[in-house]
């Protein structure tokens, strides 16, 4: 499903150059549930941003379904984001003047699907993350775990091939990460692709595989015997 | 424009915003009230200054004398000058030519007026038949004063329309009644009326009449002319300054004044005041267009500004919206979308408002030297579209910038 090979990244900072990926080469297979974990300044959210195209490689190819990506203009990349990946970020992002369908429907208005279509399916996969009756609170009447629940189900709706998950137990208590993890791993199961980026080692034991950044470069990448975070729940 | 969703999209923005959308639109609305309402008054003001010129004869030239104030051939100053009849008849055997109309006029004075038994207090005025035009007095009843009546030294009147209902209430009407001054009877002929009450006040009388019943001589008090209408404004003020100032030459000449004593003989030019007038309108037309557009200015500015403040309010927003698939463009288009449709509907609120508001108190508003305040509705329509594509204009940019800001930094915003 990804296929990354030979990735720079470096920062200018003034007049000095950060150089913060040496040459990364990975892959991930689909259905897989990998963690990539790594102290702060290892080069982890880099690595995650470039594979969001959030951010441009230096040098390095990058493979997503088998469709090279590189010359990315904004548009292109906005299209590429919206067909292939779902985004979920330890601060949630939801808009917040819109209700929790809405917000759950937004990436398919950008796919121009109607509105109707568009909240029916919204409705779907908020049942699906046990949210439906709450699909018409706004996030501010939501706590943290309904919000990332909310931002899970907005990055499913479009049905992406990876769901990339920046820290997203970071905001959250442990009772709350281990719900929100299990959530993780049912759709996981479900066949999806899911990278998470986490610098907690029980959230990165609960995902099938765990990649360690360091310094920019891949320390060690091992399949891992999978904890359920239903046993905590 | 016509994406049904696009629509949707920026309706439930905007009604989940309510308090930045009013707040956008209030200062729309009042940049435009405040336009409307300020050239509303500049048109005010400059009707009402051509409406207090318009009372006398626009080409009109008035002559009447002072006193001199320099030694001239031998002769003092402070001599006062009286104009003579020769005067009138020589004026008009050297420029009869350029006039249209001419009266000489002839203040009656030390008389008593009565009708019946009251005593009437107004001025008693000599002139010729021509002086209607002059005054741009408007015949009510009856006519005015005609060429017969100046040759055969009739003893006939014509009265102000406002005598007639401060006197002649009792009567059907004063014409056929007569006025007795100072034991001479006087037939009422004709009234007049006139845009001033003031200038209603007044009692016109053939110049002979004047001159021999009351013992006036050969003396007049002023002269006056009009000149002919012509196309061109600025011919016309050419040409009656041109009279005037040989006029003056010619009476300066007659009663040996000095050609530079001004005060001694004065010859006024009602053309020369009016485009002195025209220039002042214009002026003030132009002070209320400086302040318009400073209005308009700082309402673009004050667009600016919530657009900025607005923009910069939704950069987390545009961030998630980027990162959920959505295109640049996508973004600056329905920034600019929400705000044209904003200002659009605020600016023609305040245009509507503020005209309505014109046009119904406007008629009423009695000042002096202010007169029914409109404003065209082009020059209106025109200022609401400026400041939508100004508030576009100043949207536009802020809304690009934050479109390209790159996601994650959008994204950091908080």
């Amino acid at each position: 499903m990804i296929e990354i090979k030979d990735l720079h990244k470096s920062y200018k900072m003034g007049s000095n150059v950060l150089h913060v990926l040496k040459g990364i080469n990975f892959s991930v297979k689909e259905g897989e549930l990998v963690a990539i974990m790594g102290s702060s300044g290892s080069g982890k959210s880099t690595l995650l941003n470039i594979l969001g195209m959030l951010d441009v490689a230096d040098s390095g190819e990058y493979t997503l379904d088998g469709v090279p990506i590189k010359n990315l203009n904004e548009t292109k990349a906005a299209n590429y984001r919206n067909k292939f990946l779902g985004f979920i970020f330890q601060s949630f992002n939801l808009i917040n003047y819109k209700s929790a369908l809405e917000n759950v429907a937004l990436p398919l208005y950008y796919q121009r699907v109607p509105r109707k279509e568009r909240q029916a399916k919204a409705m779907n996969y908020l049942e699906q993350v046990g949210l439906k009756e709450w699909s018409h609170h706004l996030p501010s009447e939501l706590s943290g775990g309904q919000k990332q629940r909310v931002a899970i189900a907005r990055a499913m709706v479009a049905e992406p091939k990876v769901l990339l998950a920046d820290e997203l137990t970071g905001a959250l208590d442990s009772t709350t990460s281990y719900e929100v993890m299990d959530l993780i791993q049912k759709i996981n199961d479900q066949g999806n692709t899911i990278l998470v980026v986490t610098h907690e080692d029980d959230i990165a034991h609960m995902c099938k595989r765990i990649v360690y950044l360091k310094d920019g470069v891949i320390m060690k990448d091992e399949k891992v015997k999978q904890i359920k975070a239903s046993a905590y729940v | 424009m016509f994406d049904l969703e696009r629509w949707q999209e920026i309706f439930d923005t905007i009604r989940k915003n309510k308090l930045r959308t009013f707040l956008t639109g209030l200062s729309v609305a009042s940049g435009i009230f405040i336009l409307v309402i300020l050239l509303g008054f500049g048109q005010g003001m400059q009707n009402g200054i051509a409406n207090e010129f318009e009372q006398d004869a626009a080409t009109s030239v008035w002559v009447w004398p002072g006193v001199t104030s320099k030694e001239f051939k031998g002769l003092n100053p402070g001599r006062s000058i009286q104009l003579k009849n020769e005067n009138y008849e020589s004026s008009l055997a050297l420029f009869g030519d350029e006039v249209e109309y001419k009266s000489p006029r002839v203040f009656v004075r030390n008389v008593q007026v009565n009708y019946g038994k009251e005593a009437l207090v107004y001025g008693i005025q000599g002139v010729s038949y021509d002086f209607q035009f002059i005054e741009n007095a408007k015949m009510s009843e009856g006519r005015f004063l005609n060429y017969q009546d100046v040759v055969s030294t009739a003893k006939v009147a014509i009265i102000g329309n406002k005598i007639k209902h401060d006197v002649f209430n009792d009567v059907e009407t004063p014409l056929g009644e007569f006025i007795n001054i100072s034991g001479v009877l006087f037939k009422i002929v004709g009234i007049f009326s006139e845009r001033e009450d003031r200038e209603e006040e007044r009692i016109y009388i053939p110049v002979t009449a004047a001159q021999q019943v009351f013992n006036g001589g050969d003396r007049i008090n002023n002269m006056s002319y009009t000149m002919p209408v012509t196309e061109n404004f600025d011919e016309a003020v050419v040409q009656a300054v041109a009279f005037k100032e040989n006029l003056q030459a010619h009476l300066q000449k007659a009663h040996t004044v000095a050609p530079d004593d001004t005060g001694a003989i004065h010859v006024w030019s009602a053309l020369e005041e009016a485009k002195r007038y025209y220039s002042l309108t214009g002026n003030i037309k132009f002070f209320f267009w400086f302040v318009g557009i400073c209005t308009i200015i700082a309402g673009v500015v004050g667009v600016s500004n919530i657009m900025l403040i607005v923009v910069k309010e939704r950069t987390r927003e545009i961030g998630i919206r980027k990162a959920l698939g959505a295109k640049p463009w996508s973004i600056v288009g329905m920034i600019l979308h929400e705000s044209i449709f904003v200002t659009a509907i605020s600016g023609f609120a305040g245009l509507i408002f503020s005209m309505g508001l014109l046009e119904i108190v406007g008629p009423y508003i009695e000042v002096d030297y202010i007169l029914n305040p409109s404003v065209n509705f082009n020059v209106a329509i025109s200022t609401v579209l400026v400041l939508i594509f100004a508030g576009a204009v100043a949207g536009f940019f802020p809304a690009w910038r934050a479109a390209s800001i790159h996601t994650i930094e959008a994204l950091k915003d908080e």
